[in-house]
């Protein structure tokens, strides 16, 4: 189906362009402005060009950063989507029992972040925790403010802890949109488990698991106060990601222009890599033969 | 064919009691912290409290520095969750129904606003809304949060929109409505579940943001979240009653949650992407 040009709906536009417009352009101004001057003091500014840029380009630091940041990101995609996908799959369609389900996967998504930090302190300490007592228990020798390793998993698990109820839950809402003819004619064609998966399920889920995957992206690959709280990027740098080395800079340096052309750049990395996705997801999404048939529906 | 069924039953049942293990009990030992005094909580482990005490709650209700950091909380949220859905609406709608110049980049960049790494942002920020007079206000931290929520919510609805049928509102302009009397009186009552599911992410997010709410506020619209990080003192740390400031920002969410399920179960009708 073809929209019509119309570009009075641009009107219709104008009241979201100025909400966002007014908390998004001058901040982002003001930073650009911050990342080509030193400042020495409030009212001392020189101007120094692209410095700072290079200089961010070529800290080994950032990009040890940058590494531990991406492995991150990619381990919370290949286990919160096909986990999500699957609770999904798993929940039931209706009556007390989906209630239930619903409220109780969508707990630890209603928690702040500092506090989600601060549950999964007391759950893993090794001394007044629930977890570190017991793996310490059976043998385990679990320590994360003592171990990378075991502060690295830790802090995954809590990610996928909190988050893949966001993915079952847009997941479970796309299975829900579709109707029960489709699958009778499944059944009637004797298609698989697997095929009803592949044929149906899958492309009506295609919108909200793009969704999923950008959101759990671009989340991921900022996240700092869950990390913050429970293990402060430590111990070395095992955990500081890319927005806690930012803030070591910003705050406790106290280097405001570096800090401005190092969010630049992160932002820049950010969006570079959510439009190759959303790009990709598009078009994978579209190939599909049955995502074809979806288009003239 | 019917056996095959039945195992597959007990699997997903297998999937879900796992899972729900999983995200229970961590939630479960916060509860379990919350009932204890500091004193059992720091000197011998045990799985189940030993002396189940209220103290920790009691302390958040009768101290209103506690309490208002839940009130001004969920003002701000509220807030931002209407002001949100509100403007998102017509722009969601302009988004499934036409074509206009620069649309397409119009949607993206509103998406690059849930991009920027915030460590940086928050000073510029508080210059912004200091200048306007507006730090310490709710209005600000519902303005702030809708850089955020503003996207996703017309990302959320412009899918639901797009599975309703245009002909639809052919329809009704052919029978005379203007399109305000067509948008509320019969567009909306269509998307309902569309309007639930996204005021749910937005009063998500904006329930658990930590960093803008805290550095746009002081005193009178300080959030929950910034008033638990004050259970930080030179004594340590106050387990038991930041436990209990936990368990209790679940309760505005999870009530929520209850009441928008049957719209998320109604479910999206995907279109767009």
């Amino acid at each position: 189906m073809n929209k019509p040009i119309n570009q009075k709906a641009w009107l219709l536009v104008v009241p979201v362009f100025i909400c966002v417009a007014f908390s998004a352009i001058l901040p982002l101004m003001t930073v650009v402005n911050y990342s080509v001057q030193d400042i020495i003091s409030p009212t001392q500014h020189v101007f120094v060009g692209t410095e700072w840029f290079r200089n961010t380009m070529t800290d080994p630091d950032l990009r040890g950063a940058l590494g531990r940041q991406i492995v991150f990101s990619v381990c919370v995609l290949l286990f919160e989507i096909p986990l999500g996908v699957a609770l999904a799959l798993a929940m039931p369609a209706s009556g007390w029992r989906a209630s239930a389900t619903l409220v109780i996967l969508a707990m630890p998504l209603l928690i702040p972040w500092n506090v989600v930090g601060t549950i999964w302190q007391i759950f893993g300490r090794p001394d007044i925790g629930l977890l570190g007592y017991w793996l310490n228990h059976l043998g385990f020798d679990y320590n994360y403010t003592a171990s990378p390793t075991a502060a690295w998993l830790t802090v995954l698990v809590m990610d996928i802890w909190h988050w893949t109820p966001l993915v079952a839950l847009l997941c479970y809402a796309g299975l829900r949109a579709i109707p029960d003819a489709f699958y009778q004619a499944a059944e009637i064609d004797g298609a698989s488990r697997f095929a009803v998966f592949r044929y149906i399920e899958l492309p009506k889920m295609r919108g909200v698991l793009m969704i999923a995957v950008l959101l759990r992206f671009m989340d991921s690959f900022m996240i700092y106060t869950e990390p913050f709280v429970l293990t402060g990027g430590g111990p070395g740098d095992s955990t500081t990601f890319l927005s806690q080395y930012l803030t070591q800079k910003a705050v406790g340096q106290f280097d405001l222009g570096p800090a401005a052309a190092f969010s630049l750049i992160y932002f820049l990395i950010i969006l570079l890599l959510c439009f190759i996705l959303y790009n990709w997801m598009s078009r994978v999404g579209k190939g599909g033969p049955a995502a074809q048939g979806e288009d003239h529906a | 064919m019917r056996k095959e069924a039945q195992k597959r039953r007990w699997i997903r049942a297998l999937v879900l009691i796992v899972y729900m293990l999983f995200a229970l009990i961590p939630l479960y030992w916060m509860l379990s912290i919350s009932l204890r005094t500091n004193e059992e909580t720091m000197s011998a482990f045990s799985t189940i409290p030993q002396h189940i005490t209220f103290e920790n709650y009691k302390v958040i209700f009768i101290d209103p520095s506690w309490y208002w950091g839940y009130i001004n909380s969920i003002i701000y949220v509220l807030m931002n969750t209407v002001m949100s859905v509100l403007v998102a609406l017509p722009a969601a709608y302009a988004f499934s129904r036409y074509r206009f110049l620069g649309d397409k980049h119009m949607f993206f960049w509103l998406l690059t606003n849930r991009m920027t790494p915030p460590a940086v942002f928050l000073l510029p920020f508080f210059q912004l809304y200091s200048s306007l007079g507006l730090q310490d206000t709710y209005i600000a931290v519902a303005l702030a949060h809708m850089l955020f929520n503003v996207p996703l919510a017309v990302w959320i609805l412009e899918g639901f929109m797009s599975g309703v049928s245009r002909e639809i509102d052919e329809t009704a302009y052919i029978d005379g409505y203007s399109f305000p009397a067509f948008f509320v009186k019969i567009f909306l009552p269509l998307i309902k579940s569309g309007v639930g599911v996204t005021a749910f992410f937005c009063f998500m997010f904006s329930w658990v943001e930590l960093l803008l709410a805290r550095t746009l506020t002081t005193v009178n619209a300080k959030p929950i979240a910034a008033v638990m990080t004050r259970t930080v003192s030179a004594a340590g740390m106050d387990w038991g009653v930041l436990s209990a400031a936990g368990v209790l920002t679940i309760v505005p969410g999870a009530l929520v949650i209850y009441f928008v399920r049957n719209y998320i179960a109604k479910g999206f009708a995907m279109g767009r992407v």
